[in-house]
């Protein structure tokens, strides 16, 4: 392979995985910007939608598409559930309470996905069974163009949801001023049991759209979650399209610097870059204003 | 309409309101006139649902809503203009009025939605040209205007505002309580919040000061004009010097 087409495929790579950072990051916005709290739980929603999505298609046999939208349903009720019992019950937390609300969310999802699945590393089959196409001498796999057309979707259906919708616009004003959304009778906490729902199913389509390429076990969230929180910030806090760009750009980072220099690096040399970026644009490159607000 | 009685409202330990009594008749204007810190906004706040922290009572239609949330009370007829408009400044002119509608919107009254923006671009035509722009691109004047109209799109039958004039040119001001004028006579109750006392008091039918969170005189607009110590204290000198 010479080293074009060997950098072609990495580069494939990269955007596979960087959708699946751009999704998870776009799921730490929607909750950050309803809330103003990082989702630490973020990460097992990713993996409770591909451990769910394996359940009901290798064993409970389900066909895809059905398992695909009643694995999304599950972690959406997940989600939601996590926000009635652990995040609404609280009067006027702190945002320190609440980010450690969601660590101990985290822990306990993987606890109980590490009780029901083990610690086996298990597999879905690709969405569709064509072979790669060639292309200068890299491969690009179906599940590639899935998992970007997938994410295309998901952004798509965002824009539309925050833009041209009530509701939407409900969750973007409680993201700008609190105090005037719930003057205008916009039910606040109902918006942050929303923003919860949304994005765990983000999450979950993350989850599994990822599998069939990367594999999944109970253990996997922690990973996913600090990179898509690299490209949240990366990207600019509370930015959709910030953190869309961002994992691309960690996704390529990542998967060129694995294959070029040493896989064992590659999670280090993502995270440098990110530290390096953070130094110099400190608010991320789409970020202005939500920047200032995470740092207040 | 609107009454309440002995309400004491607090920001943690710190007592703001200590035992005020009001109320509004339908049809009416009222103001409320006071120094800073005298505790207006608290007041406004309380009743829009936004302080929680209270005791006592606040009656509107002779229902208990001391301790609805907010969106609640918007449910039951009351709009707040806040101080300082808190616009959704990101967010278009359009889109701060549909989401004023917000509560109806929720209960799939669109049809009717047209027919109120209509409504609110006729007081305010500038909203109209200025639709698509973002609020926070507006001139002081167009921001409160937006937020009187924004307050106006959930049809409330008592409009609280905090301040209307607040930062504004003379003839703004004006323009505002001609359109508060107008409001009252469509059937609209206002229970309005001003410094700036002559203005006030010139509009509306009856007021209160309130010093220190207390009501202190209450009476006819022309009564408190006409009271020596609100000459002295809130009509003597330039608004913005007064003290208690
Ligand atoms: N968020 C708060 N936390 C603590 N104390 C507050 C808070 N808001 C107001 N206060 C205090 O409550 C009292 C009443 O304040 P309030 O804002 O109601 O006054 P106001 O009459 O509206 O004044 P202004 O004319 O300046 O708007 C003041 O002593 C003020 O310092
Ligand atoms: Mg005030």
């Amino acid at each position: 392979m010479s080293i074009s087409s060997q950098l072609l495929q990495y580069i494939f790579t990269g955007i596979a995985i960087g959708s699946i950072y751009g999704m998870v990051a776009l799921g730490f916005n929607i909750i950050y910007n309803a809330t103003g709290i990082i989702n630490l739980a973020q990460g097992e929603f990713v993996m409770l939608g591909g451990m769910i999505m394996i359940s009901l298609t290798n064993v409970l046999k389900l066909p895809m598409v059905l398992g695909f939208f009643i694995s999304v349903g599950i972690v959406t009720l997940i989600g939601a559930g996590f926000e009635r019992g652990a995040i609404h019950p609280l009067k006027n937390p702190s945002v320190l309470t609440l980010i450690i609300i969601t660590i101990a969310g985290s822990i306990l999802f993987k606890g109980g996905a590490m009780f029901i699945w083990g610690k086996q590393t298990y597999s879905l089959p690709p969405f569709s069974s064509g072979s790669s196409v060639r292309i200068m001498g890299a491969y690009l796999s179906p599940q590639t163009l899935w998992i970007l057309g997938i994410m295309v979707a998901v952004m798509a259906a965002l824009v539309f949801f925050f833009n041209f919708t009530i509701i939407g616009k409900a969750m973007k004003a409680c993201a700008v001023n609190k105090t005037a959304a719930a003057l205008v009778g916009i039910n606040v906490k109902l918006m942050v049991l929303f923003s919860f729902a949304l994005s765990a199913a983000i999450g979950a389509v993350a989850g599994i759209i990822i599998t069939p390429v990367a594999l999944m076990d109970y253990d996997r969230g922690t990973m996913l979650a600090i990179k898509g929180f690299a490209a949240a910030v990366l990207g600019g806090l509370g930015s959709n399209i910030g953190a869309v760009i961002a994992g691309f750009i960690i996704g390529l980072i990542e998967s060129v610097s694995a294959g070029f220099i040493s896989s064992g690096y590659k999670d280090a040399i993502a995270l440098l870059v990110l530290l390096l970026v953070l130094f110099l644009k400190p608010s991320g490159i789409m970020g202005s204003l939500e920047g200032k607000k995470f740092k207040k | 309409m609107l009454k309440v009685r002995n309400l004491k409202s607090f920001y943690g330990y710190l007592q703001a309101l200590r035992g005020v009594s009001i109320h509004v008749e339908e049809g009416e204007i009222v103001a409320l006139i006071g120094a800073n810190g005298a505790g207006k906004t608290t007041l406004l706040n309380s009743i829009a649902g936004i302080i929680s922290s209270k005791k006592g009572q606040i009656l509107f239609k002779d229902k208990d809503i001391t301790h609805f949330p907010p969106q609640q009370i918007v449910k039951q007829g009351i709009s707040l203009v806040p101080e300082g408009r808190q616009l959704f400044t990101p967010l278009s002119v359009m889109d701060n009025l549909i989401l004023g509608a917000y509560q109806r919107y929720k209960r799939k009254n669109k049809d009717n939605i047209e027919a109120d923006l209509d409504r609110v671009f006729h007081f305010f035509p500038i909203l109209k040209e200025r639709r698509k722009q973002l609020a926070g691109t507006l001139s002081g004047g167009e921001q409160q205007m937006l937020a009187i109209a924004r307050a106006l799109m959930s049809k409330p039958k008592l409009l609280l505002l905090d301040e209307p004039s607040m930062g504004l040119a003379p003839k703004v001001v004006k323009e505002i309580f001609r359109i508060i004028l107008e409001l009252q006579k469509e059937g609209t109750t206002i229970f309005l919040v001003e410094q700036n006392a002559k203005m006030a008091l010139g509009i509306a039918n009856r007021g209160y000061v309130i010093e220190t969170g207390r009501i202190v005189i209450q009476g006819s607009s022309q009564e408190l004009l006409g009271n020596k110590e609100i000459r002295r204290a809130y009509l003597g000198r330039g608004y913005k010097k007064v003290w208690e």
